[in-house]
C-alpha cells in the first residue's frame, strides 16, 4: 500500500514539475513565469525528498523558491512594462535548429537510459536512516569536501559584490 | 526503494533539461533565458540526487548543494546586468545585445 501512495506522490511531483516547466518557457508575462519556476522548485523539492534527500529539499525551498526568486520578482517589478516577453521570433532557421537540438540531447538521453535500464538503474542501494539528513551532509562538506565548500564561500561573495558594482554602474558614470 | 526506479527519475530530468534548453534557445528575454537556465540547472541537480541515491553515496547531494550556490551566484549577476541593460535604455532582448562596449 506504501508502495502505490509513493508512485502517486511521484506522478503528482514529476507532472507538476514537467508542467510548471512547460508554463516558465511559454507564459510571456515574467512575473507568471517566475512563480510557475516556485512551483517547479516546489515539487522538484517533493522529489528529492523521494530520494532521501531531505536536506536538499529543505535548502532548495528556503535558497531557491525563498531568496532567489523574491530577488528575481523584485526586478521584474522594478523593470515594470519593460520586462513583458513577448514571443518574437528569431529566424525560422534558428527556431527549427533550436528545437532539433533539444529533441536530439533528449532522445540521446532517453536511448542511453533504455540501454542501461534493467542492470544497475533497477537496483538501487540500501541506504540508512540518516541518509541526506543535514549531519551526515555537514559533516562530508567539513571533512572531504572542505575546499569545495571555502571555494563555494569566495564564488557566492564575489557575485554578491559584482551584483553590487553592475547595479550601481549608472551613478558612477554619471559622477565621471 | 518503495517507489520508482532511480532511471523514473533520470527520464524526468532529462525532459527538464529540454524544456530549459528550448527555453534558453528560443525566448529573446533575458529574464526568461535566466529562468530556463535555472531549470537546466535543477535538472543536473535532480541527476545527481538520483544517483547519489542509486549508488547510496552522499557525494552526489554535496555536489547539488554546490550547484545551488552556483546558481545562486549567476541569478545574482545575471539580473545585475539585466537592471544596468535596463538602466541604459537598452532593449531588453539577448539577439540585440550583441555588442560588448564600455
Amino acid at each position: 500500500m506504501g508502495n502505490v501512495l509513493v508512485w502517486a506522490v511521484w506522478f503528482l511531483a514529476a507532472g507538476g514539475c514537467l508542467a510548471s516547466g512547460v508554463a516558465v518557457v511559454s507564459l510571456t508575462n515574467p512575473f507568471f513565469s517566475a512563480l510557475a519556476l516556485i512551483g517547479n522548485l516546489a515539487s522538484l523539492a517533493v522529489l528529492y525528498l523521494l530520494l532521501a534527500a531531505e536536506f536538499l529539499a529543505a535548502a532548495q525551498v528556503l535558497v531557491y523558491a525563498g531568496a532567489v526568486m523574491v530577488m528575481f520578482l523584485f526586478v521584474v517589478a522594478y523593470l515594470g512594462g519593460k520586462a513583458d516577453a513577448p514571443w518574437v521570433g528569431g529566424p525560422p532557421l534558428l527556431r527549427t535548429a533550436a528545437v532539433v537540438a533539444a529533441s536530439a540531447l533528449l532522445v540521446e538521453v532517453v536511448v542511453v537510459l533504455g540501454l542501461a535500464w534493467g542492470d544497475e538503474l533497477s537496483a538501487p542501494a540500501e541506504v540508512a536512516d540518516g541518509f541526506g539528513s543535514p549531519a551526515s551532509i555537514g559533516e562530508l562538506f567539513l571533512t572531504d569536501h572542505l575546499l569545495a565548500f571555502e571555494i563555494t564561500s569566495i564564488v557566492l561573495l564575489v557575485a554578491a559584490i559584482g551584483g553590487v558594482v553592475l547595479g550601481t554602474a549608472r551613478e558612477r558614470e554619471e559622477a565621471a | 526503494m518503495d517507489g520508482p526506479d532511480v532511471g523514473w527519475y533520470l527520464i524526468v530530468a532529462a525532459i527538464l533539461f529540454g524544456i530549459g534548453s528550448l527555453g534558453v534557445m528560443l525566448r529573446r528575454s533575458p529574464l526568461i533565458v535566466l529562468l530556463s537556465l535555472e531549470i537546466m540547472l535543477n535538472a543536473g541537480s535532480l541527476t545527481l540526487i538520483a544517483f547519489a541515491r542509486q549508488q547510496g553515496s552522499l557525494d552526489g547531494q554535496v555536489f547539488a548543494l554546490a550547484v545551488m550556490a552556483v546558481a545562486a551566484a549567476e541569478v545574482a549577476i545575471g539580473l545585475g546586468l539585466i537592471v544596468a541593460m535596463a538602466r541604459r535604455e537598452m532593449p531588453l532582448d539577448v539577439d540585440r545585445a550583441s555588442t560588448l562596449r564600455g
